[in-house]
């Protein structure tokens, strides 16, 4: 019975159509789901942090309001996906202690820190460029709350990625200490971007399985190359280099080589040990915390309301 | 952490006059009233509504995934439904 099942199960996936909230699925990929879709939500959402930290010190008005719009709609993709992720029956502030007790991952990129206005920058035109990169294929995945949040996730993408290049081109273009400094955000955040996609193939445990339940269209090197091979002539147009001494373009393939990715920086990252990971996760809770007030307020307010219809209901009748 | 588990509700958002109200996802609140304001912030941020609603999400009565036969399979076998079921001659243009 249940083996008749899975067999459906997967050959449903297969042919490319839609799981649903209340259908069937095995445990596994709901629980699959669960970690992927909550760990995309908390990355969102601390994603907002190392951006955060120069709304006060942006540039100009425009900068500060272009930059308060995208920190927003980042706040917004965690909400979507916190929601799709509850369809799967979590609660969503289990899930959010996971992520203020440690328990859970985020993407390992929000660990560095932005130190100049050039990272900011950076940060739109690689970090959501990569994230774009991942995200777009997740609009054809199989869980359909997932495939819909991405789909608007993807729509509200493009301008932060847009709004990064510009700032890197105006830089670039700019007196030579401007310059100096958006080749340096370049220098520190390309080989964490590309580290984005996650291991290299051969050491992907998980990926078979996403792949064969349509969760995963695209290999981690597969979209590594692609991020590559359209960021090289982006840095190229707006003269700066890319920080690989190995890079090269190959004629035959088609596409650039890269050379070799610090493997063990992104373990140590992960394991807790990059340069904001302590600093990340404190001002998730002190948010929390301080937040405290304001959701016990808001609750005592609808408490009231509540009371105060239910009197007036008796009273007319 | 203490922990909130303020109700769900389901938003139905309507693009614009003339369209119906479309189902865009769900959020947590307190009540009704901050339902609508934070539906307002994480699903209008582009001009995608002018109305919305937010029913909470266990007043939903929802058809069972195992019952889909039962529904829908009667309509299956019904194809003299479909306009496209009548062959008539070409002289008959537009019908
Ligand atoms: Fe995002
Ligand atoms: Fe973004």
């Amino acid at each position: 019975m249940e083996m008749d099942l899975l067999q459906r199960f997967e050959a449903y996936v297969a042919s490319e159509k839609k799981i649903e909230p209340k259908d069937w699925m095995p445990d596994a990929y709901r629980k699959t789901l669960i970690r992927q879709i909550s760990q995309h939500a908390h990355s969102e959402i601390v994603g907002m942090l190392p951006e955060g930290n120069w709304i006060s010190r942006a540039p100009s008005l425009k900068r500060k309001a272009i930059l308060m719009a995208k920190v927003q709609d980042e706040a917004g993709h965690g909400l979507y996906l916190y929601s799709a992720c509850e369809t799967l029956g979590v609660q969503r502030d289990d899930t959010i202690a996971d992520l203020h007790s440690g328990k859970a991952k985020y993407s390992s990129i929000f660990n560095y820190p932005t130190l100049t206005w050039a990272d900011i920058g950076a940060v739109g035109w690689l970090v959501d460029g990569a994230a774009i990169m991942n995200q777009v294929p997740l609009c054809k995945c199989s869980y359909g709350p997932y495939a819909r949040a991405m789909v608007r996730v993807c729509k509200e993408e493009s301008f932060h990625q847009r709004q990064g290049f510009q700032i890197m081109m105006t830089l670039a273009q700019g007196t030579e200490e401007q310059k100096a400094m958006a080749q340096d955000a370049l220098n520190r955040w390309w080989w964490p971007s590309i580290m984005m996609f996650g291991p290299p193939d051969d050491n992907s445990p998980n990926s078979a399985q996403s792949m064969a339940w349509n969760i995963k269209r695209f290999s981690n090197d597969e979209l590594r190359q692609k991020f590559i091979d359209l960021t090289v002539p982006q840095a190229e147009l707006i003269g700066l280099t890319i920080p690989d001494a190995d890079l090269k373009w190959n004629e035959e393939t088609g596409h650039y080589e890269h050379g070799p990715i610090d493997w063990d920086e992104f373990n140590r990252v992960i394991a807790g040990h990059g340069p904001c990971n302590k600093e990340r996760l404190d001002a998730r809770n002190k948010a929390w915390d301080d937040g405290a007030w304001v959701r016990e307020a808001a609750g005592a307010h609808a408490e009231k309301r509540a009371a105060r219809k239910a009197a007036a209901n008796t009273a007319a009748a | 952490m203490e922990k909130q588990h303020w109700p769900l509700w389901e938003i139905f958002i309507r693009s614009r006059q003339g369209l119906s109200h479309r189902h865009v996802g769900s959020l947590h609140a307190a009540d009704a009233e901050m339902a609508i304001e934070n539906a307002r912030d994480v699903y209008t941020r582009r001009q995608e509504g002018v109305s919305i609603w937010a029913i909470p999400a266990t007043e939903i009565t929802a058809s069972s995934p195992d019952e889909k036969d039962v529904l829908f399979d009667p309509a299956d076998d019904k194809v003299y439904r479909h306009p496209t079921f009548y062959d008539l001659p070409d002289e008959v243009k537009n019908m």
